[in-house]
């Protein structure tokens, strides 16, 4: 029992060590909120995002005028997205997936699942 | 500024906000459009004579909706803009929406600009749907008030006094990274339906966003617009309006009249200024002389359009 009882801190420690790796990871990426893309100024930042599957990503848009996301594959689709208005999207599988915004089709945008 | 001037200024800012929103009036004139003020042929019977019956107003980009500060009272607007069409002295016979009715396609918004419209004393009204309402991705909310004229497909012709109206839809088969599109089944289609004419029927072709490239990083453009230009070129009077870019920007080319008209909504920077093609926010007292419609006459000697720009103030 007490072997068992170690076991599970050690596992707890080697998960806290990836988070830790993981989450120093993404600031070293900049952005603290690394499953999150800003939509302002007519451009998605980042305007690319690698991310591991299973991650739901989120676009929220920023600008004074709506904006959407709609996936080149028919996979996603958001409505028109108004100021501060957002959209999630989970990743299940890996891949890369290419999206644009209809209203304003020059705004592209890349997800990178993992 | 004294109390009796800032009075005045008042005064005359309120007059403007009168005439808010207002279109654009146009009259064919040997295949030209010329901008006519659309108060001044309000207020000066003679020279809206001289145009000639109006045949139709083009009102565009309506935006239904939209509530930020470029214009927190869109429907005051556009009551404002209708209030100025019913006001003519002569009605036009057609009203033509450039699209964009709605901002973001919700059905509470076509509703809302459904009754509005209701009031014009024109009844006739033509529409062509812009990006903005059609972001529900089967476009049902816009065809299922507006789908009948074009069976649901977005484009369709009709004749009017000798005029041939050809209406477009470029914002559906939309490109990552591109223009406006129409597409080879409306290109075939629009090539059936202009077979056999005569080239000496006046044409008016209109669609949400320009059907000529007036600024591409911003997607101010169609892509394949060639091909529909080459099908338009051998008639004698081809008038081309769009809206989508909420200010007027003309070209002539050859026997074409490109157009594109005002908001009754809210102005958009010019070309290349700033980050996008936001809502561009100005000071109040301004903001009725960016609105405006587009009126068209024609003239029966010799036979032609004219066109006239008014903005609200």
């Amino acid at each position: 029992m007490i072997l068992g009882r170690y076991r599970s801190l050690l596992t707890a420690v080697a998960v806290a060590m990836l988070w830790w790796i993981a989450a120093s990871g993404v600031s070293t990426a900049g952005t603290p909120d690394a499953t999150r893309i800003t939509v302002k100024d007519f451009m998605f930042e980042p305007v690319s995002l690698t991310v591991k599957a299973g991650s739901t990503v989120t676009w929220a848009n920023m600008d004074d005028e709506p904006h959407n996301v709609v996936s080149d594959t028919g996979l996603f689709r958001s409505g028109a997205m108004d100021t501060n208005e957002s959209f999630s999207f989970k990743f299940d599988k890996p891949g890369t997936y290419h999206f644009t915004c209809s209203i304003h089709p020059r705004m592209v945008g890349t997800i990178v699942v993992q | 500024m004294s109390d009796d001037r800032l009075l005045q200024s008042r005064r005359n800012a309120l007059k403007c906000m009168a005439y808010g929103g207002a279109g654009t009036l146009f009259a064919l004139a040997g295949g030209v459009f010329t901008p006519i003020e659309l108060a001044v042929a309000a207020a000066d019977k003679q020279s809206a004579a001289r145009l000639g019956k109006p045949l139709f107003v083009q009102i565009s980009d309506t935006h239904i909706g939209f509530n930020k500060d470029a214009n927190p009272d869109v429907n005051g607007t556009l009551t404002q803009t209708i209030d100025l069409v019913n006001g003519m002295s002569e009605q036009p016979a057609l009203i033509i929406h450039t699209g964009d009715i709605t901002h973001l396609s919700k059905p509470a918004e076509f509703d809302v600009a459904q009754q509005m419209f209701s009031r014009l004393r024109t009844t006739e009204l033509h529409t062509v749907p812009g990006e903005h309402d059609t972001t529900d991705a089967t476009v049902t909310e816009y065809f299922n008030r507006f789908g009948k004229a074009s069976d649901n497909k977005g484009y369709y012709s009709f004749d009017h006094a000798g005029v041939h109206f050809v209406a477009l839809i470029n914002v559906l088969q939309f490109k990552p990274g591109g223009l406006g599109t129409l597409g080879t089944d409306q290109l075939a289609w629009l090539a059936a339906d202009l077979k056999g004419r005569s080239a000496s029927t006046p044409v008016v072709v209109f669609a949400h966003m320009p059907l000529w490239t007036i600024y591409e990083p911003w997607g101010w453009g169609t892509g394949d617009s060639d091909q529909l230009m080459n099908q338009l070129r051998r008639f004698g009077s081809v008038t081309v309006l769009n809206g989508h870019i909420h200010q007027i920007v003309q070209k002539v080319e050859g026997n074409m009249t490109f157009h594109t008209a005002r908001s009754t909504a809210y102005p958009q920077p010019t070309a290349g200024t700033g980050p996008g093609p936001g809502p561009l926010k100005v000071p109040a007292e301004q903001l009725p002389k960016m609105l405006g419609i587009t009126s068209v006459s024609v003239v029966q000697h010799p036979r032609s359009l004219v066109l006239s720009d008014t903005t609200i103030t």
